[in-house]
């Protein structure tokens, strides 16, 4: 089933950690496997990466700790070969960290270089978006990686009931757009033809971190604006080209936008005012950061809306 | 900001020995009849449920006011009575569904599925609703001022939905009886394998379903929509059209259905 959310702040800024917990939360009914948010912080000249080193079901063996330690300090090492300052590094968990840095490169083969840590994916990389995805429900995620009190401009967030593959970190949204900075996606339905774009878009050099149809959404319009499309208009060929039931959100550094399929088979509530739009699976999520009484209403098929800041 | 129950949980099943939380407030209305209302703000799905059935079955009130329902889902489901209800707010998916009897009203917007399988009553909403808004629906009225989403009527076998605004895709798809109104305009694939029953549209139609046609609008269809618009007040559209099954799909004849489909 899993449920969708987005929330973004027309003009200024909003505790978006705590709005979008509030309202993944009262959505934890529609997927109990893992929950997971895309947060835009402040933007800044540094990059923000968000990595795993590994996923909390695994089975730990006695060398586990070391391991984890071992890893991180690879990725330091080669982060400083790559040529990037590194400013700060923080571990909510001991599988799970935040690294900020200075970096003038190319992002792409550092992501490639990280990711060949084993165990190592890169969750999120850019220069305020900050992906956090764990397993269980919203409010357990936000509490281990403290995000109450996360400031920012606009999120999108997910909780997954696991039908298409395994619960683990990798199959939970949402997905960055590898390897475009400040891109994520978050999906609600299923794609019939992922195979055939996988396999396409893995001879264009993509890389896919999981078994998810959802991922394909991801990386199919991170290709897309790499061939020098806007967003709005990669999202409005994805009609044609994805195939399945989908309501999907995308977020990049300074817009929000949704698509839906042409059967309309997928929920999707939108509340939208001057100065602030929210949308999410279920009218209650929306209720769970707007106390008054509002107007919303579902969006047709085949539409896709963008909201820019 | 009013502060937000956070730990809400939407599965009524989760709390199988709730009972009825007993905060209605119960005005006699010397003359009037009784009316009760209580505020859904702080309850459960499940209590909120409870106390509706308390007040409309065991204390015999035939006019209920919920206050603050906050899109909770499955609010007033299976009200075997005849009441007035009114919902202050509004509803998630699934309201009102399964009733035999009631007369609801629901100030806000509903979900999907609201009013599905409703034998008998009247379910008035004054702003939008979702898809599957009357999903089987068997008998009664179902009036949504506004807006609704896809596949409105979806397998409907009776009654009457009537819609002020616009209706998405495949309005009135596996449609066998009964009757829908749209004042406004109305997405792709209206009427998509309807097996009988009418469909009238007052605003444009993107485009027809499968073995789904045009019809003629005789003096008892207008009578008809004259009457249901004057009983809810809304504003009738310059000219309706009607549709109706091609019966197409009736029979079997010596075409698989897949070709059946393509000569249709």
């Amino acid at each position: 089933m899993c449920g969708i959310a987005g929330i973004i702040h027309r003009d200024g800024t909003g505790d978006i950690g705590s709005e979008l917990t509030r309202m993944l939360q009262s959505m934890k009914h529609r997927g109990p496997d893992s929950s997971g948010f895309a947060l835009f912080g402040p933007a800044s000249d540094m990059l923000v990466m968000r990595i795993k080193l590994a996923d909390p079901n695994d089975a730990r063996d006695f060398g586990w700790a070391d391991r984890m330690e071992r890893h991180r300090n690879e990725i330091e090492a080669r982060l400083a070969k790559l040529g990037a300052v590194i400013d700060a590094v923080h571990g909510d968990q001991e599988y799970s960290y935040r690294v900020r840095f200075s970096y003038s490169g190319e992002l792409k083969p550092l992501a490639d270089y990280v990711e060949d840590v084993p165990g190592c994916e890169v969750l999120s990389l850019g220069h305020s978006l900050e992906i956090v995805k764990d397993l269980s429900d919203a409010e357990s995620v936000a509490e281990r990686y403290k995000l109450r009190g996360f400031t920012g401009t606009h999120a999108i967030g997910h909780v997954r009931m696991a039908t298409e593959s395994d619960v683990d970190i990798s199959g939970a949204h949402p997905y960055w757009a590898y390897p475009f900075s400040d891109i994520a996606v978050v999906h609600n339905g299923q794609l019939t033809n992922y195979h055939m774009w996988r396999r396409r878009l893995e001879r264009l050099g993509h890389r896919f971190q999981s078994e998810c149809d959802s991922e394909i959404i991801a990386v199919y319009l991170a290709k897309k604006m790499d061939d020098g499309l806007p967003l709005e208009t990669a999202m409005k060929q994805s009609l044609d080209e994805l195939d399945g039931v989908f309501t999907y959100l995308v977020v990049t550094a300074d817009a929000l936008g949704v698509a839906k399929d042409e059967m309309a088979a997928k929920p999707l509530v939108l509340y939208e005012s001057a100065d602030l739009v929210a949308l999410a699976s279920e009218e209650v999520a929306i209720r769970a950061v707007i106390g008054r009484e509002i107007d919303t209403y579902d969006p047709y098929e085949r539409e896709v809306l963008v909201w820019h800041r | 900001m009013a502060p937000v129950k956070i730990s809400y949980d939407a599965r009524g099943l989760a709390e199988p020995d709730a009972q009825a939380p007993r905060v209605a407030t119960i005005d006699d209305g010397a003359g009037a009849g009784r009316r009760a209302v209580f505020d859904a703000a702080e309850l459960s799905t499940r209590q909120i449920n409870l106390e509706l059935r308390r007040l409309v079955y065991d204390e015999g009130i035939a006019d209920v006011t919920i206050l603050n329902p906050g899109a909770k889902h499955s609010i007033a489901v299976g009200i075997l009575a005849r009441a007035v209800i009114t919902i202050d707010g509004s509803l998630g998916y699934f309201g009102c569904g399964l009733i035999d009897g009631p007369e609801i009203r629901i100030k806000g917007r509903v979900g999907w599925s609201v009013a599905e399988n409703m034998m008998s009553g009247v379910v008035v909403i004054d702003k939008n609703a979702g898809s599957l808004a009357g999903a089987a629906l068997r008998g009664g009225d179902l009036v949504v001022r506004r807006d609704v989403g896809a596949r409105t009527g979806i397998d409907q076998k009776g009654g009457t939905i009537i819609v002020g605004g616009d209706a998405g895709m495949m309005t009135g798809f596996m449609l066998q009886r009964g009757r829908q109104i749209i004042c406004g305009n109305v997405g792709g694939g209206l009427g998509d394998s309807m097996y009988d029953g009418t469909i009238y549209v007052g605003g444009k139609v993107a485009s027809l379903g499968v073995d789904c046609v045009e019809a003629e609008l005789t003096g008892s269809d207008d009578e008809f929509l004259g009457r249901k618009l004057g009983i809810y007040g809304l504003e009738r559209p310059a000219a309706f059209r009607k549709f109706v099954c091609g019966r197409k799909l009736w029979n079997y004849d010596n075409l698989e259905p897949a070709e059946r489909k393509l000569v249709l």
